[in-house]
């Protein structure tokens, strides 16, 4: 009776995922997915979402692989406070972060005065695209790659020194190779968040094809203007590259 | 040839208190766990700085109370308790590393990995990766490392604690065998009266954190 009860349970949780997303993927038949996908501002969305999530991901790793490395290994006042910081925009909502870059960085926002004085101007436009996706995602990489330099045994980073490397060729020949499954885990889960993201880059870049229309704000859009079959389209590509990732995840795990 | 070490650095519990010149060949140091062997080894690779003091190897002031020489500077070889080879490097990649640091050409490179590894009969071992070897192979590896830079100084740090009983014997002579050979100051840091017992003639031993001894040959 009682496993009864919690095959059901489980079967209905598994079923209520499981159902959306196999009703998206068969909604429409195969030409009429190539169709949809071959409009214009499908190809702009698909585009634009490939530049802007490379962006911020290469600004991610550029930058969050020092920030990771010093998490892991040193010690420092307020080293606390920056650990949990770094996490915060995975609990804030995308809408809340939105706002937050736009009041920052926005042309009526703190430093917006003095970005315009030097000629820039951030809000609604491409670049404040990768910057909602770097504040939204880069915390999938600072967590596993401060995590994966945290396991790596620092003995061996003491032997290649004694060896005669230099602690950046030391990095790069050892600590690197070894924490790669972290980094390359931590790689793929911010490139999926920043493929999805929507809400704080609606808020912070607008919705202007070509310009700051992702993948999914071209769906909303889509749906909003009563095209289903481009919103349809546009969905399954993503849920494609969220299944990948999925699967390229639990393979690197099982390793 | 000779390594002077005269130094002091504050340990959890006690003050390491060294004064020791090793003069080429093999100085075994004996010491309980803790006493800080280990220390003392790290102190003359550059992975720790003394509190005070200084290490002067063949006239060199590697540490001193003005200098400090970078580990990767020193060409010191240096064989770590747990070996500590590199998991993602298959044997022969492990003991080029060190020539590839120095951007010793990979030609060069190949011929003087071929030639240690045969040295110390582990030739047929240079394509498998390290975490498939015995305690007793490991060991051969993290030597062949540690010589094929023709270092100035070789410490050995427990070479043969981390090996099960039955191998620690065997190993022990080989090991004798290969350091009859080596010409530059070795410094054979050991808690094993065994050892004491296997390399006999300049003998170091850790008193209350202390070690001292002017050993000539």
């Amino acid at each position: 009776m009682i496993r009864a009860a919690v095959a059901l349970a489980a079967a209905l949780l598994a079923g209520f995922i499981a159902f959306p997303i196999a009703g998206l993927i068969f909604h429409q038949s195969p030409a009429a997915f190539v169709v949809a996908l071959q409009a214009p501002s499908a190809q702009a969305a698909l585009r634009l979402s490939l530049l802007t999530t490379l962006c911020s991901l290469a600004l991610t790793v550029g930058l969050g692989t020092p920030l990771a490395y010093i998490l892991a290994r040193r010690v420092f006042p307020g080293r606390a406070l920056v650990d949990a910081l770094v996490d915060l925009p995975i609990v804030v909502p995308p809408a809340v972060a939105g706002l937050a870059l736009l009041l920052a960085f926005g042309r009526a926002g703190t430093l917006g005065p003095a970005l315009h004085a030097l000629g820039i101007n951030l809000s609604f436009t491409t670049a404040a695209v990768v910057l909602a996706q770097t504040f939204v995602a880069s915390p999938f990489f600072v967590r596993a790659a401060r995590s994966g330099f945290a396991t790596v045994d620092q003995t061996l980073e003491a032997a290649s020194a004694t060896l005669g490397m230099g602690p950046l060729r030391t990095f790069a020949l050892v600590t690197i190779p070894l924490a790669a499954p972290a980094l390359t885990g931590g790689i793929v889960l911010c490139w999926a968040r920043a493929l999805g993201e929507f809400g704080a880059t609606i808020m912070f870049a607008g919705n202007l094809s070509g310009v700051s229309q992702t993948l999914p704000l071209a769906v909303y859009l889509d749906l909003e203007g009563g095209d289903v079959a481009g919103a349809t389209a546009l969905s399954v590509v993503l849920i494609a590259v969220s299944l990948a990732v999925v699967a390229g995840i639990r393979s690197v795990e099982r390793r | 040839m000779s390594l002077i070490i005269d130094v002091r650095k504050q340990l959890r519990e006690h003050v390491l208190e060294v004064a020791l010149e090793v003069p080429a060949g093999v100085t075994v140091v004996v010491g309980p766990s803790g006493a800080g062997k280990t220390t003392l080894l790290r102190l003359v690779a550059g992975l720790l700085r003394p509190d005070a003091g200084e290490i002067v190897l063949d006239g060199r002031t590697l540490t001193g109370p003005t200098t400090f020489v970078a580990p990767h500077l020193r060409n010191v070889g240096m064989v770590f308790q747990e070996y500590a080879l590199f998991p993602h490097l298959s044997v022969a990649a492990n003991v080029a590393f060190g020539l590839r640091a120095r951007r010793i050409s990979a030609p060069e490179r190949t011929l003087r990995v071929a030639s240690v590894l045969e040295r110390l009969e582990i030739d047929q071992l240079a394509r498998e990766r390290t975490g498939e070897l015995s305690g007793g192979q490991r060991q051969r590896v993290a030597l062949a490392r540690a010589l094929v830079i023709e270092p100035e100084t070789l410490l050995l740090d427990e070479p043969l604690s981390a090996l099960d009983p039955q191998t620690r014997g065997r190993v022990r002579s080989e090991l004798q065998a290969i350091l009859r050979d080596v010409s530059v100051p070795t410094l054979f840091v050991t808690h094993d009266e065994a050892d004491r017992a296997a390399f006999p003639g300049r003998v170091a031993v850790f008193e209350d954190g202390r070690v001292s001894g002017t050993v000539r040959t």
